[in-house]
């Protein structure tokens, strides 16, 4: 028996019961469109929580005050002040892994331009900051070393705050604008990243001296934390031993103590997101996949019914010649044929659906090509396994009772 | 001395029904040669169908022997079985048996569809030529369920024409139809004869017994009779006395 006689047959006999072929179909397409949508959801935003995460930092670390915070108890105020300009100072000259060092102290407020205002962000750094954080300055200059020696009140200004203190766009370098009474000059602005795709203003940001933070706008003698910058992000987890050694020391702990601070790393915070975003992914796809099942059992009780429904058919068709195994390969052929067809359009059906998602909900989106793939095999896996049962049914049929049967 | 198409001995068929054995056939055996018009009569319940079945390799004998064609049947398995159903056999319905929703040519086309070794071109080519002859040539692409009783018995002849088979069996063939249709198959029956067809028909109609060459009378699953027929009548002019009915 050839094949090609065998796709004619389940071709035709298909196409003589459109309807019930359809809705055969319309488990499958429900199915395969739902995983692919669902891991085009799960895939899309993976993507751009590591993207986020990416433009954060280049290989960012993080030193913070205060021991790691367990079950969310405040610590007291006297523990977030562990880290002191030492501590930059220490790891800044001992360093091997590292390639650029800020402290960071931060203070919000109202920004005021004559008479206009913004609430925003200052945030005391130095220099390093720029590289940490992936930031250019566009205008002007960077403030200098001596800008930090001397604590000078002159800041870097994100296109946010220009645009809302400067809205007749004239240029900002050299302005003098107030924060907390105390006024600022402008001496460069920086180039603009836009929002990120969590949705946060990048732009939002103003950056000065940190010492010009701690003394003359807080007042205080430690800083609130450090990044660094790794030299590559392999070399993170060394960088984080070296950090926690220098520290150590500096804080005199003994060697049951606790560390009285606290580093993260943009490597340690990437995997952590992705991995829940792979649970959210897994999970969408398990529920997709069991409206796959769902489809599949579809198959398998239509093509159940039309065995029966079919009985004098298959009756007429062993009586000229077809042997149990052609009739066996026509429902199979068949279950195939509506699987396939209904995975295809499944995909189709999808991919439209995540674009539609894509653009009526501004939500990421992304298609896989192993999500295709993954989908297509497992309907034509399905047709195959929910078919094989009824066919079987069926190519045992006794000719003379099937072809009697009323 | 003319070929031996079917040659059965000793044939038994018994069924069980829960605890009852019925004896379908009992102890047949005949030989029928190629151009035989056979026609097989008895009542209702004689074994007609059954011993056709077996002829037609659908239902194996409890015991004795089948040759089909010079083939031992016997020991045959089921793929056996199918591919002598599909080379050697055409079978004609009662009740037509067509595909439903689907053309004539297509119909017609199916016994060759499970012939690997018949082209797609020979394959179209047979089917026309097989409905050509049953004088549906016009009708190619007419669906079963466009056509009336008479076409689609025709169309189910022209199907168990269209693979050349060494007999043809029909079972029945004019139950379902008028007289007027009847008799137009029969003409197209004994026209086959005429061509050198072996056809096997079974009738529980006495009256068609005089239409063919050979006469076997089934009761209870025996022969009773098996009478050659030199004077046959013509089914043509029984057709043209036959009044016709408007209506
Ligand atoms: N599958 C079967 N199971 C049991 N009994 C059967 C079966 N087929 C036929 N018979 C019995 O065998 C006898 C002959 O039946 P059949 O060949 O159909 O007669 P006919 O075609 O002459 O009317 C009947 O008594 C019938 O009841
Ligand atoms: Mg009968």
């Amino acid at each position: 028996m050839n094949i090609i006689n065998l796709l004619k047959i389940a071709l035709k006999a298909l196409s003589n019961n459109k309807m019930r072929c359809f809705l055969t179909m319309l488990g499958i397409i429900i199915g395969v469109a739902s995983v692919i949508s669902m891991l085009a959801i799960g895939q899309g935003s993976k993507q751009s929580i590591k993207s986020s995460i990416a433009e954060m930092g280049s290989n960012m670390i993080m030193i913070m005050p205060g021991t790691q915070e367990r079950g969310g108890v405040r610590q007291s105020g006297e523990s977030q002040q562990t880290l002191k300009p030492i501590d930059f100072n220490t790891i800044k000259e001992n360093t091997t892994k590292i390639q650029a060092l800020s402290p960071t102290v931060n203070s919000s407020g109202q920004f005021i331009n004559g008479a206009n205002n913004y609430p925003s962000t200052v945030f005391g750094v130095n220099q390093d900051y720029l590289e940490i954080r992936k930031l250019t300055v566009e205008d002007g200059a960077m403030f200098s070393d001596r800008d930090i020696l001397t604590a000078t009140k002159v800041c870097i200004v994100g296109k946010t705050v220009t645009d809302n203190l400067f809205p007749d766009g004239e240029s900002p370098i050299g302005k003098i604008i107030r924060f907390n009474k105390i006024p600022f000059t402008i001496v460069g602005t920086l180039k603009s990243k836009g929002y990120n795709s969590m949705g946060k203003d990048q732009d939002d940001v103003v950056l000065a001296p940190y010492t010009t933070v701690m003394k003359r706008i807080l007042a205080i003698d430690y800083i609130q934390g450090i990044y660094a910058s790794a030299i590559t992000e392999d070399m993170t987890d060394d960088a984080i031993t070296e950090i926690t050694q220098l520290l150590r020391k500096n804080h005199k702990l003994k060697d049951e103590a606790e560390d009285d601070f606290t580093i993260r790393s943009q490597k340690e915070l990437s995997s952590m997101m992705s991995s829940t975003s792979d649970m959210m992914t897994m999970l969408l796809a398990c529920i997709a996949g069991i409206s796959l099942l769902v489809g599949g059992i579809g198959i398998m009780n239509i093509m159940y019914v039309s065995v029966t429904e079919r009985t004098r058919e298959i009756g007429l068709r062993m009586s000229i010649g077809a042997r149990g195994k052609d009739i066996l390969s026509q429902f199979l052929i068949e279950a195939v044929i509506i699987s396939v067809t209904g995975g295809i359009i499944g995909v189709i059906l999808g991919a439209g659906s995540a674009f539609i998602i894509k653009f009526a909900l501004n939500w990421p989106v992304i298609i896989e090509m192993y999500s295709v793939l993954l989908s297509f095999a497992v309907c034509t896996v399905t047709g195959i396994f929910f078919g094989w049962y009824p066919a079987k049914k069926a190519s045992k049929l006794d000719p003379i009772e099937a072809i009697r049967y009323e | 001395m003319a070929k031996e198409i079917i040659k059965i001995d000793s044939l038994r068929r018994n069924f069980t029904v829960g605890s009852e054995v019925v004896h379908a056939l009992r102890n047949i055996s005949f030989t029928i040669n190629e151009g035989e018009f056979v026609t097989i009569m008895g009542t209702s319940g004689s074994g007609k169908s059954t011993l056709l079945n077996t002829l037609g390799c659908l239902d194996t004998p409890t015991s004795g022997d089948y040759y089909l064609d010079g083939i031992s049947v016997k020991s045959m398995g089921n793929n056996e079985r199918a591919r002598m159903r599909n080379r050697k056999i055409g079978f004609i319905f009662q009740s037509y048996n067509l595909l439903p929703k689907t053309t004539a040519i297509e119909n017609v086309e199916l016994p060759l569809l499970y012939n690997s070794d018949v082209s797609a071109k020979e394959r179209e080519q047979k089917a026309k030529a097989a409905l050509e002859a049953v004088e549906l040539g016009d009708r190619l692409y007419h669906k079963s369920n466009q056509m009336s009783g008479g076409q689609q018995q025709r169309v189910a002849i022209a199907r168990a024409l269209v693979n050349d088979p060494v007999i043809i069996l029909a079972d029945e063939a004019t139950g379902n139809l008028d007289t007027r249709t009847a008799f137009s198959i029969l003409i197209l029956l004994q026209n086959l004869y005429k061509k050198g067809k072996t056809i096997i028909f079974v009738t529980h109609n006495p009256d068609l017994a005089k239409y063919s060459s050979r006469n076997i009378v089934l009761r209870d699953g025996k022969i009773i009779s098996d009478e050659k027929n030199s004077q046959i009548s013509s089914a043509e002019d029984t057709y043209k006395s036959l009044p016709i009915i408007n209506d």
